[in-house]
């Protein structure tokens, strides 16, 4: 018996991985549905806040991430795209990190075309900018003066839908959907603490902790964290064959595989404390 | 001199942004919006100062035959590219640029990050032991989180969620809002210490 727990106390992490990979294709391959269900959380909450602007909305959609966390954000960016398109509000697009702007692109077209929202009218992609925070404290005093074109280089004078807008003050909501710095924490300090403009956000699982903190004292609306907060957004606005919500099977066994594991491991953990405090 | 001139570069900035902030009337928003200008300039300069660094580390790499030297051609080749591609077409949607990103940069940055479930996996495996009564309750808490985290969660428990909820609402913010308030600290007594010369290690090992 105690050599079975030596053999599990060294097991090959080749098979950890093996064992990994199929929690996860598994699922996928075999269509397995687990149904999402959504709670009192703060993805509700972001879902909420955006519900409850009225028609027209500016809201300024920051795509603070690159393809590295794709998996987890773009879902919701494209979620968040389509709430906002389908309820007639107005979208202007940047990114605080290069690659995002692309990505919020892909997005962003991925459904105008679709839902009849017109690029210049309903939405424009204003690209990346430098600078972080201090980019958004600018943006506070002149959104011009930081974008003085969009991202295809048409000027701020000739794109319709700017018109009337100066700064964040002139903003509905921001909504941040960041895998780090620069992020939702500095739109949270410029924007929201410093000229009032609600702030909301989405962000990989690891760095959603930190970021309840701001739920709690009303700094942000409401906050999407990981994948699960992806497929809440899908749930909650009817994207029911999301890319979040099929993610949501095979991130449930793999969940479940790593626990098996961490009670694999702990068992063996004391036995083999035993079998050395027997000696 | 070679001290006066950025000690007094850092103060007399620190300060227009310090009373930029607090006074937010002439003649310090004009001073505080330039230099926030001058900031996203100097920010942009250091891109084409990484590009060059990436250049000049690689090259060297392969002039001299270092550890993992091959990989440096292919980063190269990539950088050079995707830098070719942008420039002459743009980066516009159905443009070469956007299909090499969306269809070669993407998938490759998307492939890294999801290789940290299996190392994730095999860490827990390992380093995630009930040793002592704190242990366990950290172990207790991450099994909570990760089920309250997933659509299975709710299926085994319909009050797991509540409690991932509870969990990230209340411990887990009074945490972080303590290592939140302490680094704000840090920031601030750093920064006022720059300003004011106190600090000058930033100006690389200038006394």
């Amino acid at each position: 018996m105690a050599g079975i727990y030596d053999k599990l106390s060294n097991l090959d992490r080749r098979i950890i991985f093996i064992l990994i990979a199929l929690a996860v294709i598994i699922p996928i391959t075999t269509d397995l549905v687990i149904p999402n269900i959504v709670g009192q959380e703060p993805s509700r909450d972001l879902f909420e806040f955006v519900d409850s602007l009225p028609e027209g909305s500016i809201v300024i959609v920051s795509f603070d991430y690159d393809p590295s966390t794709m998996p987890e954000l773009q879902p919701m960016a494209e979620a968040i795209v389509r709430h906002l398109f389908r309820d007639g509000h107005r979208i202007i697009g940047m990114a605080l990190w290069p690659q995002g702007a692309s990505l919020g692109q892909d997005a962003m077209s991925a459904f105008a075309d679709s839902l009849g929202r017109a690029q210049y009218v309903d939405w424009v992609n204003m690209g990346y900018k430098t600078g972080g925070a201090v980019t958004i404290a600018r943006l506070g005093t002149s959104m011009r003066a930081v974008f003085p074109t969009d991202r295809d280089n048409v000027p701020w004078d000739d794109i319709p839908m700017l018109r009337g807008v100066n700064n964040l003050e002139d903003i509905d909501l921001v909504i941040s959907l960041s895998a780090g710095d620069p992020g939702i924490i500095h739109w949270v300090m410029m924007a929201k603490d410093r000229y009032g403009t609600p702030v909301g956000g989405g962000c990989t699982a690891v760095s959603a902790p930190q970021l309840y903190t701001y739920l709690q004292t009303d700094q942000m609306v409401g906050l999407l964290g990981g994948l699960k907060g992806a497929a809440d957004y899908e749930t909650l606005v009817g994207l029911l064959e999301g890319e979040a919500t099929k993610g949501m099977s095979p991130q449930s066994v793999a969940h479940i595989v790593i626990m098996l594991f961490i009670v694999i491991g702990n068992v063996t953990y004391f036995m083999q404390k035993k079998k050395g405090g027997a000696r | 001199m070679r001290l006066m001139i950025p000690l007094a570069i850092t103060f007399i900035a620190g300060m227009i942004m310090i009373l930029n902030f607090f006074i937010p009337h002439q003649p310090f928003a004009f001073l505080g919006d330039n230099l926030q200008e001058w900031y996203m300039i100097v920010a942009s300069g250091a891109i084409f100062l990484g590009a060059a660094n990436l250049m000049h580390v690689h090259i060297r790499k392969i002039r001299l035959r270092l550890k993992n030297w091959e990989y440096s051609p292919v980063t190269i080749i990539g950088f050079l590219v995707m830098v070719v591609t942008g420039l002459v077409y743009g980066v516009t949607e159905n443009r070469p640029f956007d299909y090499l990103f969306m269809n070669m940069v993407a998938p490759m940055g998307a492939t890294m990050f999801s290789l940290l479930a299996f190392f994730v996996a095999s860490a827990a495996f390992r380093a995630f032991r009930a040793s002592n009564w704190r242990a366990t309750l950290l172990l207790t808490s991450a099994f909570l989180v990760m089920l309250g985290q997933v659509p299975i969660g709710a299926m085994i428990w319909d009050k797991i969620p509540l409690a991932k909820v509870w969990l990230m609402s209340i411990p887990n913010t009074a945490g972080q809002r303590a290592v939140m308030i302490g680094a704000a600290m840090g920031v601030v007594s750093t920064s006022l210490r720059m300003i004011f010369g106190i600090e000058r290690s930033y100006l690389g090992g200038a006394d």
